[in-house]
């Protein structure tokens, strides 16, 4: 039973996980509006989907907010990572603990509403911020990817070897000196590693997105959510494929340079 | 010169240190106040707010709530709260009902992921090298694109004129497409879709570490294969099983995306019934009552569960 079952299981696994994906791209080269009736093939919906101004528009505001988003939480998740392993004792420790890993575990409806609630009320009592669009969104992403980045940065500087930055101390270095020089080295391929899956999770976002942007900040996922709420379209097949050939393409890349960097090192 | 002797030499980095210094803040004061406050203004305020307006009541007015203090007609100050809203949650049957089949979806599609996961990881963790990093870049391919996309992905296979319903009738299997969208089963299907890499990494972490003398020792001793792996591998494997599953588990209650689109209207989720009371009803009180409910029903208890488990592998 053991010979056939285990390799039947993991092809249907894989079937499941690659069919959706692959008709999404074969229908998007369908000529039917119709997405899944065969009407030949045809590139039309490519063409509409360049002409189509508010996509572009969302594409362009989702991959700014993205890029603020992951840069900040980049920053921040770092920060509370390096305080949490290099400082034992300080006030408001287990406070900053707590904070920093909740958001992982926090639903999206939760943190979307809470959020909003707060800029309302900031508005209110404060002035700022003054209604709602791309800063009150990469504020909100910003929040919710540090958690991400922190987890990444705190294994990196939990493992790395303490003796470098010791090293550095007893030759004369100051703290400043000791991150900058040292330890912000050492750490870095783990904080490209977090930059990018912040920006993925950021341009990923539907739900905090819908709560906190404003008139005229809607992000690629909020428009295309309004579009295919009322059914499927097949200009959201052609921009999947546009997606999905863009990640293959950096795939390949990441592969290619992984490979060159551990030929270098042997 | 390094990066860290320009900067610290740098006259505005001199001036910034020199001020702190008489303001007597401390470098690493300000290292821990960035994060902190950051996090204290942007995270936890928010709760507060949350649960202070989920004591208003929703009027037409910008913003849609009750203010908190009013002055009475003596020019005192008067704190409007009240736990209305809370006790229209407990009385109406919809919340409950939300509640306890989120809770039901979330567990199904757990099991769901595990069973078809469990195998995958299996297999990956006994294949040999460049085999499996291959199979592993291939269950974390599709989780690199988009979210959204992977959920109307499943809309054009499931519809009634959809893929796998054409297919079905061409083959003459059946006569009339098989209703599969807008059901329960859709919602299930495209959770484990969504999460099913969250059940397969941790499994596999797990498994590669199993010691194969275990194994053989088991064989030696006369175990069938099948008596191995149910007394040996699959009690090993518990702790794999267990964040898998949390991992699968934790974003499905809350999900909003994958009922909305997939489900029908009677299937009922939390994250869908506070987003509808938002967007729809506008009642932005009664959201956040849902919303603190949920907080102490789903998050608490996991955090809970969490902070367990790590006393736990500490210890």
């Amino acid at each position: 039973m053991r010979g056939w079952f285990l390799p039947l299981a993991v092809v249907l696994g894989f079937v499941f996980l690659y069919a959706p994906i692959v008709s999404l791209v074969v229908f998007s080269f369908n000529d039917s509006r119709l997405v899944t009736v065969w009407g030949g093939v045809s590139t039309r919906w490519y063409g509409e989907l360049l002409r189509d101004r508010q996509i572009i528009n969302a594409a362009w505001i989702s991959l700014q907010v993205a890029f603020y988003s992951a840069t900040l939480a980049t920053i921040i998740g770092t920060l509370g990572a390096f305080v949490l392993t290099r400082f034992s004792k300080f006030t408001g420790r287990l406070v900053l603990t707590a904070m920093i890993t909740a958001p992982l575990v926090m639903p999206e409806v939760i943190t979307g509403l809470s959020l909003l609630l707060l800029f309302v009320s900031m508005e209110q009592m404060v002035g700022w911020p003054a209604g709602r669009g791309m800063p009150t969104v990469v504020i909100a992403h910003t929040t919710f990817c540090a958690a991400f980045v922190a987890v990444i940065a705190q294994s990196r500087l939990r493992s790395m070897d303490d003796s470098l930055e010791e090293a550095a101390r007893d030759l004369g270095a100051g703290p400043v000196r000791v991150f900058f020089d040292v330890t912000l080295p050492v750490i870095a391929p783990a904080l490209v590693a977090g930059w990018l899956l912040a920006f993925t999770l950021s341009l990923d976002d539907l739900v905090i997105a819908s709560f906190v942007s404003g008139p005229g900040a809607s992000t690629l996922p909020m428009v295309i959510f309004s579009k295919i709420r009322l059914g499927v379209s097949p200009d959201v097949n052609a921009l999947a494929t546009i997606i999905i050939g863009f990640v293959l393409i950096a795939v390949v890349i990441a592969g290619w340079l992984m490979r060159r960097a551990m030929r270098k090192g042997l | 010169m390094s990066a860290g002797n320009a900067l610290t030499r740098s006259a505005p980095w001199r001036g910034t240190a020199w001020a702190m210094g008489k303001l007597g803040i401390s470098g690493r004061t300000l290292v821990i106040a960035i994060p902190m406050l950051w996090l204290l203004v942007f995270f936890l305020a928010p709760f507060f707010v949350l649960g202070r307006i989920s004591l208003a009541e929703a009027i037409i007015a910008r913003p849609p709530y009750t203010p908190l203090f009013e002055r009475g007609p003596d020019g005192s100050l008067q704190i409007i709260a009240s736990l209305e809203n809370y006790r229209f949650l407990l009385e109406d049957a919809l919340y409950r009902n939300a509640y306890l089949s989120s809770i039901r979806i979330a567990l199904v599609s757990t099991i769901f992921a595990l069973l078809i996961g469990y195998p995958i990881a299996y297999y990956i963790a006994r294949a040999p090298e460049p085999k499996r990093s291959l199979l592993l870049l291939m269950v974390i391919l599709p989780f690199w694109t988009s979210f959204l996309l992977r959920v109307y992905a499943w809309m054009g296979f499931l519809r009634s004129n959809g893929v796998i319903n054409n297919t079905l009738i061409s083959l003459g299997l059946i006569d009339s497409p098989i209703q599969m969208m807008q059901t329960d089963f859709a919602v299930y299907i495209g959770i484990v879709y969504t999460y099913l890499p969250f059940m397969i990494l941790p499994l596999y972490a797990n498994l590669t570490k199993l010691d194969g003398a275990l194994l053989e020792a088991a064989a030696d001793l006369g175990a069938s294969p099948m008596v191995t792996f149910f007394t040996v591998t699959l009690p090993l494997s518990l702790p794999g099983i267990v964040a898998g599953s949390m991992l699968v588990f934790i974003p499905a209650i809350g999900e909003y995306v994958i009922p909305a689109l997939l489900g029908g209207p009677d299937t009922l989720m939390i994250g869908r019934v506070l987003w509808d009371e938002f967007f729809g009803s506008r009642d932005w009180p009664v959201a956040s009552a849902v919303a603190i409910v949920m907080l102490f029903l789903v998050v608490a208890p996991i955090m809970w569960l969490q902070s367990v488990q790590n006393r736990r592998e500490e210890g």
